[in-house]
Order: structure tokens, then C-alpha cells, then sequence
């Protein structure tokens, strides 16, 4: 049993301070990816390809090169040769620089650099490439059809782990099994099942990818980008480039929304070796069109459901079937949305088979929980229309098979301590849900969601200033107030105000490796990584407080602020009073803490949308809108509830509006922000939040990341709701206007 | 390569000369040209709004004003929001309310909240999200972004009173 303690009393932790970015960031002043600049800059254009999959025959960019202005080209000849075969790096080059064929509309081709962006972007014109093109497979159901036309001739079908000898266009097959699914359907009383299907979206930050590489002379390269992880892009930049980690510094800019879109790396290496060529440093910065053509949107694919019950509301079984796209090449996060299809209910007789398939689309890359929408579309979904034929809440439906600690989830890992029960009860007691929602056409959906979170490395530095402030040195870039959560734990730690902390953010020769700021990892791991930093320097001042005193080190106590020995009650001595002896008694003090948690404690979230649907024009406007998240300890209570709006607002665009449009060619026709309509401010409701604490016990302050779960269960949530408003249930997104109307005149 | 053009302007009061090429945006000019980078590009075809400035009083998408079209012609960038030190309420009042979690968009915001609190100080909520509709923010859902401004009439008004 999930055993609450009484909340601890904290000082810093729970309060709402400005972060320490902040005036920076409403001045103007703070520099993004795009801002940078140096002595010698030159700039870089990327020639991208205009048909989804086509044989490349030849490439001739001399006409370019004659351009004045022009400085260097680069093709994929001038990346390494692979001679090892490494698949997974050889992958890497490819979605780097094509070679020989290009699978996306919008796979790089050549990068060229120019003594200004106008000239190196008229030279991409003068390039010509002979191209033979190939029929495209832009879905799963084409893809995974043995008829359709194979995109990686070479490769073959992994299969329950092992490799087989077929060559098809799915990359791989996996399965999670838990007791007898037949059984389970058998003692079932009512069944369900449907097949749910969505469409790639886009993370849409609102700042375009942007870098810029220098190439010395001595082989080392420097990138200053916009990222969600340096060390990540230098590992990266090492496979594709092949040359040591010890020769690439890469230095974090401020980073414009990622969403796990800006974790891989797509122009850097082409700026690297433009640079390495031209001898200047280049910048790239993408257009948006590139951005949604060339970057990693999340996947569309179907999660088909099928859920047994008993009338008295127990799940019997539950099987899933998820095939997503990969997009070029192989990666889609089904393997995350078949970890988190079922997360939130106990059932003993589980299957779930997942398809990672590969299509003529860009590689796809991280979105916020990637796969658990897709996988909750679906089967929260399957839940609602059981709670309805069954006549139960739907609340206390999920409420009665819900998950407790020590409940298997199906690929294997037993649940820790959660709040999936406390969000249910939110939920209920919350004041939209306890008020009545009437009138014609409007509806009222619910829906949970489940993010696992991930740990990872991650080390912080804290040197002390003899004024009785701390510098924090941290390698978590700040996409969203991090530096403020992570400064805040240092303080409570240090017991000293939350403004004698100053962050940095430091490049990857200054601080030791920290992973991505990403799956939801960045105020749990980083922020106990500073607590270790700050228990460090704790008891390097006590030490030096005994030696000071000539007292036993056991002896020093640290107390709200200030040191004292036991062995004299007229010592003492406040942190900013023993800072300022520092110089005398053995020199600067610096912390350090390093870590890589392994049991990490997920996240569920929930949320309940009221809304109505114009049965005239089909359009669906949202009334009122509540999110509830599991925080296990809210650090920084606003950046919290900012998780969960953002997420909430992602989702609803992703639910009622946002898609890639594709034509019959293979084109995408709405790459731009006028046609990829994302949610304004006038689209959206109020969004209301309730922040759940059940504490993780595995960190120190109780912290569970609160990044990701919160986009899962608004899309489900919102299908429920038109289901309850028009009688029709959804299995297709974006449940947009056209799609309401023809929905609604099925059965005319 | 084409000749470039001589502009004679005012930015955040202070008169701005630069020479630019006719196709450069102003936006290109302000960043690139004159090297203020506050303000920001997002899509240079004006549907996010980053690059937001207040024109001879009008707010415009500087992506889509070419930099010669400012000649003899007076803007506020973000740069000229706060007074020296002393940051404007609405810088304040978007800080105090957690209101940018990125913060790429947040001096289109800004400079969109300026011109419509000077339009109208005293916005209900339907206006002020009809007026921040040509702003996107990815990160923050806008409900924050709503209650800075709301926040931000009050202190402005609190200001003038005072």
C-alpha cells in the first residue's frame, strides 16, 4: 500500500521565485541558437530533396561554386566512409546527408556556405541533381503490405529479438505477454475493441533549429547550438563525424522550445564540415519549412485495442497491436507507447505486439511522452465506451482497476510507489467535474495518461564566493525554468536563500556528462545531482569549521543557516560568515555530485474536458478544461502548472486540429505556420490545474518529472467528450470540422 | 550582388542609420545589420509573430517589412521596452507570472501586450486573446501569458494613479 507521509516543511522548495534567467529573457538580451555571432562568420544553406523516394544518379554543384560568394559545398562523399558497416551510425550519416538515395521529401542533399544566407540559398538552385524516382510508401498500412516497394533494400526484419531473414519495410516486431489472453477474453462478460488511428504532428517549438561549427586547423571542432543535450550532440557528432569526443566542444545556446524535437542533431555536422572546407565558422539556421520537412515530427500509425470485462467491472484481459511510423529510418517510439497502452490497469492476462515500420517521411524523433498519446488515444478510448455500456463513472471505472504498487506492467517492471489513485480522486473531487454539465451538443470527457520518466547522468558543480553565494554549474540546458528547480534544491540543501544561487549552464569541457533535458528527467536528476553537490560542500565547510574551531568534525552540526559544535555552545558561525574565511583556512571550497538514478518513479496525469460541438460548421469549442498531474513534490509550483498547461494545450491542437497534410505524391502541402495551424491563445480555453503530490521516494525532495504525461490524456479525453456530445466515437485524428461533419452525417 | 541602400531611422528613439540590400527584411536588418537580436525569427513569413515591432505605433511582423521601407520612419523593439535598469510592468508582471517557460516568443508577446495596453488599458479576457492571436507560443498553453497582461493593465494602471 502507497503509504502518505505528512508533507515535509521545506524553505526554498514550493515557494514561486522569478527565475534567474528571466531578465534576460524579457530584455532582449538572452542568445538563442540564432543570435550567435562571431569574427568570420559565413553562413550555410541545405539543398533538400522534393520527392519523397528517388535513386540519386548524380550530383554536380560546380555551377554553384562559380557563384561569387560562394565559399564550399559539401555532399555526402565528404562524410566518412563506413567501412565497418555499422548500421546504426551508417543510419546516422544518411539522415545527415543522403547518398544514395533520399527517402523524405526534404532529406539533405548538399549543404553549400556563402558569404551571406541570399547567395548561399541562390546557389542551392544551381545544383543539379539527377534523380530516378521510386514509388513512395507514406503509411503503415501500405508499408507493412508485402507488395509495397522496399526502402531499405538491405535490411532485414528483427523479429521477437532476432534477426530474420526477411526484407520488408517493417524494421521490427516486438511482443510483451503477461498470463493467458485467451483465457482472460473467455471469463470476459463484454467485450470491446477498435482500431485507432493518427497522423504525424509536429512538436512546432517556435524557434527553428539553429548552429554554428568551427573547424580548426588542429582538428577540433567547437558547436554552439540550441539543444536539448551538448553531451548527446557530441557523441553524436562523434559517430557521424568520426573523430574523438576529446576534439569537439559543444557550447549550449539558449534553447527556443524542443519538446524532443531539438535532441538529435540534423545540420550540425553538414556546418562542421562546410567549416572544415571553408576554414570559417559557419551558421545554419533552418527555415520553417525545413523544420517541418527536415526535423523529426512524432508518428502517426494505428493502436488497435481490445479490452474483456466483467459486468461487474473488472478487466479480464487486454490486448494491444501498435504499428507506428518510423519514418526513413528506423526508430518510432512504439516500443514507449507499448510500455505505457495498458500502464494505468491492473489486468494478469496482457499482449501487446508493436511494429516499428519504416515510410517515405522524416525521421521521427521525441515528442513529449512519444507514443503514449498514440497508445491512449486508443485505449482510453476502449475504456470510455466500456464505463458507458456498463453504466459506471468513468472515473470509478479506472478507479477500480486501477494499478497500485507492485502491479506488473506488461513488459515486466513491477510499479513503484505512484499517484495514479490520488489523480483519479482529484479528478472526481475536482470543482469542474462536481459541477453539472448540461445542454444539447456539449459533452464531458476523461481520460488518464502515463509517462515513465527516465533518470539518466547528470553532474553539477558548486564552488563557494566568499560573499556567501554559490555559483551552480550545470550541464541541463533550460528549456523551460530548470535553471530556477535545479537552483532552488541546491539552496534548500545549502540552507541559504534561494538568490545566493547563480546558475550556469556550462559547455561539455566544464561540467561532467548530464544527458538530455528530456524525459522528464531534468529537475529529478539534475536537481539531486546539485543536492549531492550542495551535500558536499556542506561538509567541506563543516570540516573546515572544526578545523577552525579545533573541535571533532562530528562534532559541527549544520542547522537552519548556521554551524555549531557540541562540544561548545558559544560556537557558531553562519554560512555566509564561514564563506568569507575561506581564503584562510585552505582555500576555495567546490562541490560535486554526480548521478545516474535507475529507479525512477513515473508520472500519471489526467484531465477533463467540457465541450461543444456546432453540429452546423462542425467545429468543436472547448468549455471548460482541467489538468491534474502527479508532481510527487512541486519545486517551483508555477513552472509545475506551466508543464501542464503547455502539455494540455499540445495535446488539444494535436487532438482537434494539427496534422501533416499529405498530397498523393508524397508532398506535404501545410508546411508553414499558416497551414500547420497550431493552437493560439484564441483557440484556448482557461486551463485549469491540480498538482497531485505523492512523493518519489527514490529522490530526495520527492520530485517526479512532470514534463511529458500531461500531453496523453487530453486527445483521449477530448474524443470521450465528442463521443458524449454527438453520440459518435472517434478513430481517426485530427478531429477537425470536416471530420465532425462527415462523422455526423454517417447515418443520414 | 546588389547595391545597398542607405536608411535614416528611429529606433527606440534613437536615431539608427544602416546601409542594407533591398531584399533584406527589416527583421534581417535589425539582427543581422545592426546586431539586435532581441528580436526573434521564427517562420520569416509572418504567422508566429516573434519578430513582432511597433511601427509608427502600429505593430507589424518585421519579416514581412522590408528594411528600406523604414526610412524616415520611427520603432520599438524589445530592446527599448525598460526604462535603463528599470524594467517596464509588463516585463515585471510576465516574470512574476511564470509567464515564458522558453522564452522565444516572449518579446513578440511583449511588444504585442505594449501596443495593445496603449490601444486599450483596460482589455477583458476575450480581448486580450483576440489580440494576442497573432503571437504563438508553444510552451506555455497562453493561460499564464493571459493573466501577465491582466497583471500588467493593473500595474500600469497602479502607476498611473500613483
Amino acid at each position: 500500500m502507497t503509504n502518505i507521509k505528512e508533507p515535509k516543511k521545506y524553505e526554498v522548495i514550493g515557494t514561486r521565485p522569478l527565475r534567474p534567467d528571466g531578465t534576460d529573457k524579457v530584455t532582449g538580451r538572452a542568445i538563442y541558437g540564432g543570435d550567435f555571432e562571431m569574427t568570420g562568420l559565413i553562413h550555410g544553406k541545405i539543398l533538400r530533396s522534393p520527392h519523397p523516394h528517388a535513386r540519386i544518379k548524380s550530383i554536380n554543384y560546380d555551377k554553384a561554386l562559380e557563384l561569387e560568394g560562394v565559399i564550399a559545398v559539401v555532399t555526402a562523399d565528404d562524410l566518412p566512409v563506413n567501412p565497418d558497416g555499422n548500421i546504426s551510425i551508417g543510419y546516422s550519416r544518411g539522415n545527415i546527408l543522403a547518398k544514395d538515395k533520399v527517402l523524405y521529401v526534404g532529406h539533405a542533399i548538399a549543404g553549400v556556405a556563402a558569404i551571406d544566407p541570399h547567395i548561399a540559398e541562390e546557389a542551392l538552385d544551381l545544383i543539379e541533381v539527377d534523380y530516378e524516382l521510386l514509388s513512395a510508401v507514406m503509411n503503415v498500412e501500405e508499408a507493412m503490405d508485402s507488395s509495397s516497394e522496399i526502402i531499405h533494400e538491405n535490411s532485414f526484419m528483427k523479429e521477437f529479438g532476432e534477426m530474420t531473414v526477411t526484407n520488408n519495410n517493417i524494421d521490427e516486431h516486438f511482443q510483451h505477454k503477461m498470463g493467458n489472453i485467451d483465457k482472460g477474453f473467455e471469463n470476459a462478460d463484454l467485450i470491446v475493441e477498435g482500431k485507432y488511428s493518427t497522423v504525424m504532428v509536429h512538436q512546432g517549438y517556435i524557434e527553428p533549429q539553429a548552429a554554428t561549427a568551427l573547424w580548426r586547423t588542429d582538428g577540433s571542432l567547437t558547436v554552439w547550438n540550441s539543444t536539448q543535450g551538448s553531451f548527446p550532440d557530441r557523441d553524436e557528432l562523434s559517430n557521424i563525424l568520426d573523430i574523438p569526443i576529446s576534439k569537439i566542444k559543444v557550447v549550449p545556446l539558449e534553447i527556443g522550445g524542443g519538446f524532443g524535437g531539438k535532441i538529435p542533431i540534423y545540420q550540425e555536422p553538414v556546418a562542421a564540415l562546410l567549416s572544415k572546407k571553408a576554414g570559417n565558422p559557419v551558421k545554419i539556421i533552418m527555415s520553417r519549412k525545413e523544420v517541418f520537412e527536415s526535423t523529426g515530427p512524432t508518428p502517426g500509425g494505428y493502436t488497435w485495442v481490445k479490452i474483456g470485462v466483467k459486468n461487474d467491472g473488472k478487466i479480464t484481459a487486454m490486448q494491444s497491436e501498435l504499428a507506428f511510423e518510423a519514418g526513413a529510418y528506423p526508430g518510432s517510439p512504439v516500443g514507449m507507447g507499448s510500455l505505457c497502452v495498458f500502464a494505468a490497469y491492473k489486468c494478469d492476462n496482457q499482449l501487446v505486439d508493436g511494429y516499428d515500420v519504416i515510410v517515405n517521411k522524416p525521421k521521427t524523433a521525441a515528442y513529449r511522452a512519444p507514443g503514449s498519446p498514440n497508445a491512449a488515444f486508443g485505449t482510453e478510448q476502449v475504456i470510455d465506451e466500456i464505463s458507458q455500456k456498463l453504466g459506471i463513472d468513468p472515473i470509478d471505472f479506472r478507479m477500480m482497476n486501477a494499478i497500485s504498487e507492485g502491479d506488473r506492467r506488461v513488459d515486466g517492471p513491477k510499479f513503484p510507489v505512484n499517484g495514479l489513485k490520488q489523480v483519479l480522486e482529484s479528478m472526481k473531487n475536482s470543482p469542474q467535474y462536481q459541477k453539472k454539465l448540461k445542454g444539447s451538443n456539449k459533452g464531458r470527457g476523461i481520460a488518464v495518461g502515463y509517462w515513465f520518466n527516465v533518470g539518466l547522468q547528470s553532474s553539477c558543480s558548486i564552488t563557494v564566493n566568499t560573499d556567501g553565494t554559490v555559483n551552480l554549474i550545470e550541464g541541463s540546458t533550460d528549456i523551460g525554468g530548470s535553471r530556477a528547480s535545479i537552483a532552488m534544491q541546491a539552496a534548500e540543501t545549502l540552507q541559504i536563500p534561494y538568490d545566493s544561487v547563480n546558475p550556469s549552464i556550462v559547455d561539455t569541457n566544464t561540467v561532467g556528462y548530464t544527458a538530455v533535458t528530456g524525459g522528464s528527467r531534468t529537475t529529478f536528476s539534475t536537481g539531486y545531482a546539485a543536492h549531492l553537490a550542495a551535500e558536499d560542500v556542506r561538509d567541506q565547510m563543516i570540516k573546515r569549521a572544526s578545523e577552525m574551531w579545533g573541535v571533532p568534525n562530528d562534532s559541527v552540526v549544520y542547522s537552519k543557516g548556521q554551524f555549531s559544535s557540541d562540544a561548545d555552545p558559544e560556537l557558531s558561525m553562519s554560512f555566509k560568515e564561514l564563506a568569507s574565511q575561506l581564503e584562510n583556512t585552505g582555500g576555495s571550497i567546490a562541490g560535486k555530485g554526480s548521478i545516474n538514478p535507475k529507479k525512477v518513479g513515473g508520472s500519471f496525469a489526467g484531465s477533463i474536458c467540457d465541450l461543444e460541438i456546432d453540429p452546423d460548421t462542425g467545429k468543436s469549442t472547448i468549455l471548460d478544461f482541467t489538468a491534474i498531474q502527479d508532481a510527487g513534490k512541486a519545486i517551483h509550483p508555477s513552472y509545475v502548472e506551466g508543464q501542464m498547461q503547455g502539455g494540455s494545450a499540445q495535446g488539444i491542437g494535436w487532438a482537434l486540429n494539427e496534422e501533416y497534410f499529405y498530397d498523393q505524391n508524397g508532398i506535404m502541402n501545410n508546411s508553414s505556420l499558416l497551414d500547420y495551424r497550431m493552437p493560439t491563445s484564441l483557440d484556448l480555453p482557461d486551463i485549469n490545474t491540480i498538482i497531485v503530490e505523492v512523493p518519489d521516494p527514490t529522490h530526495p525532495y520527492g520530485v517526479r518529472g512532470v514534463g511529458e504525461a500531461n500531453i496523453v490524456p487530453p486527445i483521449p479525453a477530448i474524443a470521450n467528450a465528442m463521443k458524449r456530445a454527438s453520440g459518435k466515437r472517434f478513430y481517426n485524428l485530427p478531429m477537425n470540422p470536416p471530420a465532425v461533419i462527415s462523422k455526423l452525417n454517417q447515418d443520414l | 550582388m546588389s547595391k545597398k541602400v542607405h536608411v535614416q531611422t528611429i529606433i527606440n528613439g534613437e536615431d539608427v542609420e544602416f546601409l542594407c540590400e533591398p531584399r533584406q527584411s527589416l527583421l534581417e536588418c535589425l539582427r543581422d545589420v545592426i546586431g539586435m537580436t532581441g528580436t526573434k525569427e521564427g517562420c520569416n513569413d509572418g504567422n508566429c509573430g516573434a519578430c513582432t515591432v511597433i511601427l509608427e505605433g502600429r505593430t507589424v511582423t518585421s519579416c514581412l517589412v522590408l528594411g528600406v521601407e523604414v526610412d524616415g520612419k520611427e520603432l520599438t523593439t524589445i530592446e527599448g521596452i525598460a526604462d535603463g535598469e528599470k524594467l517596464h510592468p509588463i516585463q515585471t508582471a510576465f516574470l512574476e507570472n511564470a509567464a515564458l517557460q522558453c522564452g522565444i516568443c516572449t518579446p513578440g508577446f511583449i511588444i504585442a501586450t505594449k501596443s495593445l495596453l496603449d490601444h486599450n488599458p483596460d482589455p477583458s479576457e476575450y480581448e486580450i486573446r483576440w489580440w494576442l492571436a497573432n503571437n504563438l507560443c508553444r510552451c506555455t498553453g497562453y493561460d499564464k501569458i493571459v493573466r501577465a497582461v491582466q497583471e500588467s493593465a493593473k500595474k500600469i494602471k497602479a502607476q498611473a494613479g500613483g
